[in-house]
């Protein structure tokens, strides 16, 4: 393709905000401009982010639609470019901003700095899925927190700024250690563009265990990971609607996308060596948050609990080092994707009905919102991997991966499966079953149109994947082929030094 | 053939769509409602829970009135009578020529080495099994159009059981353990919507919660089995994990902290899933309490079909269990042990669905105890028969609690033979196939199964299924005694609405009837008798023991009676105790407190594992939150960070939104000045 169209994709929201910032008044008129301005912008942006995918050879390894400036003098230079783990990750960036867009028509507190936030949003999260050069990266990976940062604090709940605060210190840890490691990575290969780090003949083993853990303190914060998530329910808790979504849908993933953009590939001995460490953490995320989340009396923060532990499939899945283990990753994040990002639309719906999230203010929603018990009903079971639902592959083939590791880990981890069962359907039944005696729910509308569109195509969705995962598992299929061989090689060398030591 | 065979699968999803999706409430809503945040409607549905306070009865002929179109109701029920033709014809061409069918549909999973596809396969097996479940579902969608017909919601109960037809159908035709493990979950999806599908019952909400949760503990082990068999054998396809399995006979595989023997390990975990499906012992608290769904829910789901889901299971895998004696001994065991539990537990249950539910339970330990030994045939037979004789009595339930306006306790019944002749008939050929007297389908597959436990030198499971078939005998005619004979014990006003069932829930009953008489008898050369090789072919690995109990003399002829003589005495003990002197239950029962409470609590196992599992699971739960996420990591976090930086910013920053541009601002200068730093460093 002879235009750049990473370029395009990245900043063309920016436009929306130049759009935005050109509306005069605060008058109602004013502000459905804003909202149309914004919604037509994403749903542009989506649609020729589509082009991407049509264009994309997924038979190859490498990077594709790569453009290159040079950038910041010598020093690093602007270089996009997207391959098989990466590409899935824009399309379901620019995929649901326009439902995030949809479920913010409602807010009325500073509609155009909210709209503006969240396309300078969706330019930067696009912009780490496409950085090929490490410094872009990194400019990317932190400036995407300042809109977030924003949103939950100033469009948040009571506790907005508690919970902001929280979300800054913990990333903020992690992402000075991720800099420390960039420059070493630069000073020691003389480059910051990714594909030549990818290239590079490798840090020695005790470097690459520094830099693995630098980058881990990002990544593990980002995910989150136990013991770094408590930040996540808290500001899950106060964002509003769409923040959530954009929040557990893309920002979760960035730090599994970092393990394999770089931790896998470019440290691959320390990946090896630090193996057993993630499964350990990772599996007491999976039993852990979800005993935590079973308890929970507000909706928003058991899907978040719900987000730690199927994470914690992601982080597992990631280091089984093998096929399965990271196919089943990749396809858990895109699935907790749509799922998750479907089930805070879900709490947004009747939240903006009811002004609470408290789980016992509800019950017996089903008796006048049908639709609304079906669609919440269909994400609470691609929640809990039923076979059928987009969120059985992702489940299923990580802990297959798991397996082959470790058996010790797949059957704690698969202990997951039964108390996902547990609290989601205790959710469920807590609030959409039952009979309907609460004064306050009596006369509660089921779902609008405007509230279908954006719930349907993600309910399309998750079962389409569901029973037809093709289109997507095929996307990286070869890019984790490509980023397993040195891991493979690095185990058995560990295996050796392992086994003549013993001797 | 290939359009026969997918037709059979899929019609019935086609008919869940379209009746789910078009017929109910859920489509009828859209267009309305438009505007949330204006004033709120009046809304058409307000009134509905006026009507439901009834309290544990089947909710039946409560639930007001239906208004809206009745397509969805014919047009899943013509398509699930369409399978059954289809089904009986595939099943027809099978007897004479035994042989595998493969329609390969869709890809599904493929990572690696990992390939599960969408695949129809057919063999004999499966021909059995699409009898039994497209048999059973139409004849239980007829039976509905008359049961629930005052339901306001009787689209989406149709929708679910097409859904759930459709499940069973992919589970019975899988190729592979994935597609199997994808039927074996939907059809618990089914199952937990219609177990809850009168979701304003607290009770049937519960219920159905169970259901899914103790099943999802079985599908642990199945789940954790599959894992294994894809590491054991780079598959998951049937004929290739068979065809490897010789090879692995014997060899440890490394699985926690011990070395087993690959397959006893791998075919223990597959079989917990089963265990889990077909409610046996330790994992069948859940079935009892599935009794909340409406009857023909029972008879469909928790009688004839998804709960023998495990023991087609095992069939299908019996050339794996066959080179895994220690795991055929464990099913044995299990199988024993819930036949004879749960036909204790039946003796003094009062619910008349919950007699037949734990009479289910046992009858499936019946079946294990015959794959555990080796005689597939014989234990796939008795599901063949028992699906349609347990089928009769749930819908013949249905009919008794249809005619008492909702009663389902026996207590309340009584001397409703006379007034319901039909049904009490066919209650009694029911029980006739139950207890398995001579020449009714039960008799067949029953007596073959005790002789082959016999037969293989298990008398501990011998003695359990005798001991079982007592019982079994006793609990039925006991239901028919307590429900049809004696003086009415229900008020005057119940007694007199008392009437028999309309004939589209009674045409049913005579299929199965006929069945449940008949299908023994012709079919049992095929299923067990001398051709059983030939119609098995390779979907069963059948062992020896098929073969002896084929031989003249090798049971005894004692053996041979036990049965008849165990079932004469449990009509005979049952008929002086709810005939003759009614006052001997009671006298015993009070004479025999402990042992009778234990039963009547079903040997206390739902407080059991409330005490060892639910309750330290909710307070571990509870505790990680408040002590584990509250008190150590945000204690010695986040918090004791903040407290600290408050300390130092409190009188310096006092408007709580200023805190948050200060923190904003800080960010964007780090991220400045990192910037600048790295540009300078990197410019040298």
């Amino acid at each position: 393709m002879s235009w750049p169209i990473l370029s395009v994709i990245t900043f063309l929201p920016l436009l929306g905000v130049l759009f935005i910032l050109m509306v005069r008044g605060e008058d109602e008129t004013a502000l459905r401009n804003v909202r149309w301005g914004t919604f037509w912008t994403t749903l542009v942006t989506f649609l020729i982010s589509l082009l991407i995918w049509v264009g994309f050879d997924s038979g190859a390894t490498g990077f594709q639609f790569v453009e290159e400036h040079s950038w910041l003098g010598s020093a690093a230079s602007y270089k996009l470019g997207v391959d098989g783990i990466s590409m899935p990750f824009v399309i379901l960036t620019t995929f649901l901003m326009p439902i995030c867009i949809l479920a913010s028509w409602h807010v009325t507190k500073r509609v155009k700095e909210y709209m503006i936030a969240f396309l300078v949003l969706e330019t930067l999260m696009i912009g780490v899925f496409c950085s090929l050069d490490i410094v872009l990266f990194y400019l990317f990976f932190e400036a995407g927190l300042i809109p977030m940062f924003l949103i939950i604090g100033i469009w948040g709940g009571p506790r907005r700024v508690y919970a902001s605060f929280k979300f800054f210190l913990y990333t903020l840890l992690g992402s000075v250690l991720m800099l420390l490691a960039i420059i070493y990575m630069y000073w020691t290969s003389g480059t910051t563009d990714i594909t030549q780090l990818l290239a590079h003949p490798g840090f020695t083993p005790e470097a690459q265990k520094w830099l693995w853990l630098a980058f881990f303190a990002s990544f593990a914060v980002k995910m989150p990971m136990w013991p770094v998530h408590t930040w996540l329910p808290d500001a899950h808790v106060e964002a509003p609607t769409a923040g959530s979504v954009i929040l557990a849908a893309i920002l979760l993933k960035m730090g599994g996308y970092g393990f394999l953009r770089f931790s896998l590939p470019m440290f691959p001995d320390a990946s090896v060596y630090f193996q057993d460490f993630v499964f350990f953490l990772s599996v007491i995320a999976i039993v852990y948050t979800s005993l935590v989340a079973l308890m929970q009396e507000d909706m928003k923060k058991l899907i978040a609990y719900s987000s730690v532990a199927h994470m914690g499939f992601v982080t597992m899945g990631i280091f089984a080092l093998n096929r399965q283990g990271i196919d089943g990753a990749m396809f858990q994040m895109i699935s907790h994707g749509l799922v998750s990002g479907a089930l805070f639309l879900c709490v947004g719906v009747v939240y903006d009905r009811m002004h609470t999230r408290e789980i016992a203010a509800y019950g017996g929603l089903v008796n006048n919102m049908p639709l609304y018990a079906f669609t919440f009903m269909v994400f609470t079971m691609a929640n809990v991997g039923l076979p059928g639902t987009s969120g059985f592959i992702g489940e299923f083939l990580s802990l297959m991966g798991a397996f082959k590791a470790s058996t010790w880990v797949a059957f704690f981890a698969t202990t997951g499966v039964i108390l996902s069962a547990a609290y989601a359907l205790w959710l469920y039944r807590r609030v959409v079953f039952g009979k309907l005696t609460k004064p306050a729910l009596m006369k509660l509308p089921d779902m609008t149109p405007r509230e279908l569109a954006m719930l349907l195509p993600l309910i399309l969705l998750t079962i389409f994947f569901g029973a037809y995962p093709g289109p997507i598992l095929n996307l990286f299929g070869p890019t984790v082929e490509s980023i397993i061989k040195p891991l493979n090689e690095a185990a058995a060398a560990a295996h050796l030094l392992a086994t003549a030591s013993l001797q | 053939m290939n359009t026969v065979l997918s037709a059979i699968v899929f019609l019935p999803l086609i008919g869940a769509l379209l009746a789910g999706l078009l017929g109910t409430k859920v489509f009828r809503q859209l267009g309305r409602d438009s505007d949330v945040y204006g004033e709120h409607h009046a809304h058409a549905h307000d009134d509905h829970h006026e009507a439901h306070g009834h309290g544990h009865d089947d909710g039946h002929g409560h639930h007001g009135h239906y208004d809206g179109p009745m397509w969805p109701m014919y047009l899943t029920t013509a398509l699930l009578c369409l399978c059954a033709v289809l089904s009986w014809y595939v099943f027809l061409g099978f007897l004479h020529e035994p042989r595998v069918e493969k329609v390969e549909v869709l890809h599904w999973i493929n990572s690696g080495a990992l390939s599960a596809n969408w695949m129809i396969r057919v063999d004999t097996l499966t021909a059995v099994m699409l009898v039994v479940v497209n048999t059973v579902s139409a004849l239980v969608h007829i039976y509905s159009l008359g049961y629930m017909s005052h339901d306001e919601s009787q689209p989406r109960f149709f929708a679910y059981l097409s859904l759930f037809t459709f499940a069973m159908l992919m589970l019975v035709t899988a190729d592979n353990l994935v597609q199997m493990f994808f039927g074996w979950e939907g059809v618990g999806l089914a199952s937990y919507l219609l177990i809850g599908f009168w979701y304003q019952r607290d009770s049937a909400c519960a219920a159905a919660m169970k259901a899914f949760i103790v099943n999802r503990v079985g599908d642990f082990g199945f789940a954790l089995g599959i894992f294994g068999c894809f590491l054991v054998f780079k598959t998951v396809d049937f004929d290739t994990i068979f065809a490897a399995a010789p090879g692995m006979a014997g060899k440890p595989m490394q699985f926690l902290a011990w070395q087993p023997d690959t397959l006893t390990v791998l075919c223990l975990l597959l079989f917990m899933g089963a265990m889990g499906k077909s409610a046996q012992f330790l994992l069948h608290t859940w079935l009892p309490d599935a009794m909340e769904g409406p009857t023909p829910v029972s008879a469909l789901i928790h009688a004839a079909t998804m709960v023998t889901a495990g023991v087609f299971m095992v069939a299908r895998l019996s050339p794996m269990f066959e080179l895994a004696p220690y795991a055929k001994d464990f099913v044995v065991i299990i199988g024993a042990v819930t036949a004879f539990f749960a036909a204790s537990v039946g003796l003094v249950q009062n619910d008349i669905k919950r007699v037949i539910a734990y009479s289910t339970c046992s009858q499936l330990g019946y079946m294990f105890v015959a794959l555990g030994v080796g005689a597939y045939g014989a234990g796939v037979f008795h599901l063949f028969t028992h699906a349609f004789f347990k089928a009769l009595l749930f819908l013949g339930s249905g009919s008794v609690i249809h005619a008492m306006s909702g009663e389902q306790d026996m207590r309340k019944m009584g001397g409703l033979g006379p007034l319901i002749k039909i049904t009490f008939v066919m209650m009694i050929i029911g029980n006739l196939a139950l207890t398995g007297f001579p020449f009714t389908s039960g008799y067949f597959s029953k007596d073959a199964i005790i002789e082959s436990a016999y037969v293989s030198g298990w008398s501990f499971a011998y003695w359990a299924l005798i001991v079982a078939a007592f019982f079994t005998s006793f609990y039925s005619w006991r239901l028919t005694f307590m429900t049809f004979c004696g003086q009415p014990r229900a008020d005057r006003e119940t007694m007199e609405h008392v009437h028999e069932s309309p004939n589209v829930m009674l045409i049913p009953l005579y299929v199965l009837a006929v069945g449940a008489l008949f299908a023994g008898f012709f079919f049992k050369d095929y299923f067990i008798g001398h051709d059983f090789k030939e119609f098995w072919g390779t979907s069963l690995a059948n062992g020896p023991v098929m073969e002896e109990i084929e031989q003249e003399g090798a049971v005894p002829l004692v053996v041979k009676w036990s049965p008849f003589i165990v079932m004469a005495l449990g009509f005979v003990v049952a008929w002086v105790f709810y005939i003759r002197d009614t006052s001997i239950p009671r006298r015993l029962a009070e004479q025999h407190q402990p042992l009778y409470k234990f039963l009547l609590n079903k040997w206390y196992f739902d407080e059991l594992y409330d005490l060892i599992f639910v309750r330290p699971t909710m307070w571990l739960g509870r505790f990680l939150w408040k002590k584990g996420d509250g008190f150590i990591i945000d204690g010695f976090g986040p918090d004791g960070v903040s407290s600290v930086v408050n300390d130092v910013t409190r009188g310096v920053v006092r408007l709580q939104t200023g805190y948050l541009y200060h923190y904003a601002f800080a960010m964007m200068i780090g991220v400045a000045a990192f910037t600048s730093w790295f540009l300078f460093g990197g410019a040298h």
